[in-house]
């Protein structure tokens, strides 16, 4: 066979197709062949980058050229400047948001320069469907040297050395974890992985799978072994159909090439993995409530203990670890638990992915070892606040994590010291907010997402929470009072302490952060009736300034509601009867005199 | 699967096919190849060819090539400079497919230089 001079990586992930990205491909293929270079370089579709904002992404190798933004019609330019004449098209690198420069190689970039690839390896590396390409990466090493060289128990030892500690929230010991099940004695054994990736906005789950399918059953195979399972299951939620598809491929593939089934490595270990879908509640994230599901009863939870480790999936000792968890394990397999243990904290070992969104200039997938401060994150990877405003706070953890205000940006990240400043990790939600953004509204929402996922199984979350949310809807509308601030607080606190599962330990924590950090915008709101940020609607007053208002009808051309009455080069004035506070004529004013109050 | 060896020479087979993509931790040879008009009106691409092709039958898999615009001296084309890490970059002119894959064999393989095709030892860019 040929070998290929030129590796042109296109994005396949679900945010750069969903951007045409299989177009770009067949337009790549098809100018490639128009101009006899078909033989000559090869058209690989792979897993996400992480730079989803600027996708649809193609990376070259070996120059290592990342392109940004690429449409359809840029594949004639791809192929004739750079393929045929090696120029690379300035027009689609990407430029540093903070000093206006291009920048062409992929590990000069700032959004790269920081981070720690360790689950995300492979994502953007290999292609996803071939499993050949991930053996070639030393894809299925770690499975072949645990089956061929080691105990179950040295497996785990392992893993407790490493420190690596649940990547879905919790962040309970992974190897513990394992131990626990593997105490429990059984003929039938369970490993789950847990692919119901639900907190609002991250998707560092569905781009590990989408990317690197075999890392994921490699690994859930290793935890079988060490725990005595030969049968895994992976719980996905069917709104991932790229991810199901990728890893039936991939499951597939493995069976093929004997690396799932009957007598692995010829040592006499068995393990096969099978696919359960999901409907998408984010309580099903919870293990016993995933369980429950898998069974094809409710998503509902169980009280703890007993844990699945004993009385687990079909009443047998079961071990369920997040996805991102299974990724870092065979890299720690291979390169061992010390070095592992060098990358991070004290307490939090390894890195960690997070969906980075929000008021940022760069968005996307970033994966940094534990212990960097928000800051750098904020403003080295994610190039600092949109249109240079005011960082105002930070969210992470999503539903179940906290606001973290402005001033607290220099703490190191890992499980404990978000703990310790009322947020939590999660499984890596992380949404920059600015001046622009109301933290009550911003509590609102997150009460609404729990309000509706609540189970109904518990009585203070199911009413609880319905609770949390109507006081914090009376504050946005202006209903509020002194006394609604101190009863989200006594009610969030008993929320927290009585409900069954972690969606009701941890949902009130959006409030109670923000209540805490931002206890003057919420005064605000009660006391004077006015919301700083002017997000909601209810509290806005419009008003003209007198002095400032030059009478250039800027206002009165945009309102939709034609509530600004005024005549040319005289004051203008706004009808807050008729205003509907849609903002439009503060934006449209040039002199800075349309004011909220 | 029934042994490691068994898994490692297919890792070995298959990492032929993706060994370009590990370029960026920079330990390998890079060779640039001038594929500017001048460059490809001479030949360079028959040249790249014939390169990958000998690298291929020589199983040599830390050499990546690159393309790059014109280099300044037309008259010279075919191109080829090579960028071995921590040494001075080398080119040659002229470089015919037969004294491309002569590159592959004498100076990459065997660290001799090919006085006759020898463009200057050392470049300075300012």
């Amino acid at each position: 066979m040929k070998k290929y001079r030129l590796h042109l990586m296109i994005c396949g992930g679900t945010g750069c197709q969903s951007q045409d990205s299989n177009e770009i491909i067949q337009a790549l293929r098809s100018e490639l062949q128009k101009k006899g270079y078909e033989d000559e370089v090869q058209v690989v579709k792979t897993g996400c980058f992480g730079f989803c904002e600027k996708g649809p992404i193609i990376k070259v190798h070996p120059d290592n050229v990342f392109y940004i933004e690429v449409k359809p019609q840029d594949a004639e330019r791809i192929v004739a400047e750079h393929v045929i004449k090696g120029r690379i098209v300035k027009e689609l690198l990407y430029e540093e948001p903070t000093y206006h420069e291009k920048v062409e190689h992929q590990g000069d970039m700032s959004f790269y320069k920081k981070q720690l690839r360790i689950a995300l390896r492979n994502c953007g590396l290999i292609n996803p469907e071939n499993i050949e390409e991930y053996i070639a990466v030393d894809g299925y090493l770690a499975l072949g040297k645990v089956l061929t060289e080691m105990k179950p128990k040295e497996v785990i030892e392992l893993m407790k050395e490493s420190g690596l500690r649940g990547r879905g929230g919790g962040g309970f010991p992974t190897g513990r974890k394992w131990e626990l099940t593997a105490q429990n004695e059984s003929k039938l054994k369970f490993i789950i992985c847990n692919a119901d990736e639900g907190d609002p906005g991250a998707f560092m789950d569905r781009s590990i799978l989408e990317g690197d399918p075999h890392s994921v059953l490699e690994a859930m195979a290793i935890a079988g072994y060490a725990i005595g399972a030969e049968k895994g299951y992976i719980y996905i939620r069917a709104e991932y159909p790229l991810a199901i598809h990728r890893l039936n491929i991939a499951i597939e593939q493995a069976r093929k090439y004997g690396l799932l089934g009957k007598n692995l490595f010829d040592s006499g270990f068995n393990f096969d993995i099978e696919l359960k879908y999901g409907a998408g509640a984010f309580v099903c994230g919870e293990e016993t409530a995933l369980i429950n599901s898998v069974e094809g009863g409710r998503g509902e939870p169980n009280a703890k203990p007993p844990f699945p480790a004993e009385i687990g999936l079909w009443n047998e000792p079961t071990c369920v670890n997040n996805v991102e968890t299974f990724a870092n394990i065979p890299p720690i397999i291979l390169k061992g638990s010390e070095w592992f243990g060098k990358i991070g904290t004290e307490n939090s070992k390894g890195t960690k992915v997070f969906a980075l969104a929000g008021k940022v200039n760069n968005v996307g997938l970033v994966e940094v070892p534990m212990g960097v401060s928000l800051k750098d994150i904020i403003y080295e990877i994610g190039g600092g606040i949109r249109n240079d405003k005011k960082l105002k706070a930070v969210q992470t953890g999503g539903p179940s994590g906290g606001c973290i205000p402005a001033d607290k940006l220099d703490i190191p990240i890992d499980y404990d010291s978000l703990k310790s400043i009322g947020s939590m990790m999660g499984s890596g939600g992380m949404i920059v907010m600015d001046e622009d953004d109301c933290m009550v509204n911003i509590s609102k929402f997150y009460l609404e997402f729990t309000e509706e996922e609540s189970c109904g199984k518990c009585t203070p979350c199911r009413i609880g929470n319905k609770r949390l949310h109507e006081i914090l809807e009376r504050i946005t509308m202006g209903e509020g009072t002194i006394e609604d601030l101190d009863r989200l607080v006594v009610l969030g606190e008993m929320i927290k302490d009585s409900s069954l599962c972690g969606l009701g330990q941890t949902s009130p924590n959006p409030v109670l952060s923000t209540l805490e950090y931002f206890h003057e915008e919420y005064n605000q709101h009660v006391v004077h009736k006015h919301c700083p940020s002017g997000v909601c609607k209810a509290l806005k007053k419009y008003q003209i300034s007198e002095e400032k208002c030059v009478g250039c009808t800027a206002c009165a051309k945009v309102c939709p509601v034609d509530c600004i009455s005024g005549e040319p080069k005289k004051r203008h004035v706004i009808d807050p009867k008729i205003c509907i506070k849609c903002g439009a004529c503060f934006e449209a004013c040039r002199f800075n005199a349309v004011v909220r109050p | 699967m029934k042994s490691l060896e068994e898994l490692k020479k297919i890792r070995e087979r298959a990492l032929k096919n993706v060994d370009i993509r590990r370029s960026e931790d920079g330990s390998g040879i890079k060779l640039l190849i001038g594929m500017g008009t001048c460059g490809i009106a001479a030949g360079a691409r028959e040249t790249l060819n014939a390169i990958m092709e000998e690298l291929q039958v020589q199983d040599v898999h830390d050499v990546f090539i690159v393309q790059t615009g014109c280099m300044g001296h037309c008259h010279a084309e075919p191109m080829v400079q090579i960028d071995a890490p921590g040494e001075a970059p080398i080119i040659y002119g002229h470089v015919t497919p037969d004294v491309g894959r002569q590159i592959i064999i004498k100076h990459i393989l065997e660290g001799e230089l090919l006085e006759d095709h020898l463009f200057t030892k050392t470049h300075h860019r300012i």
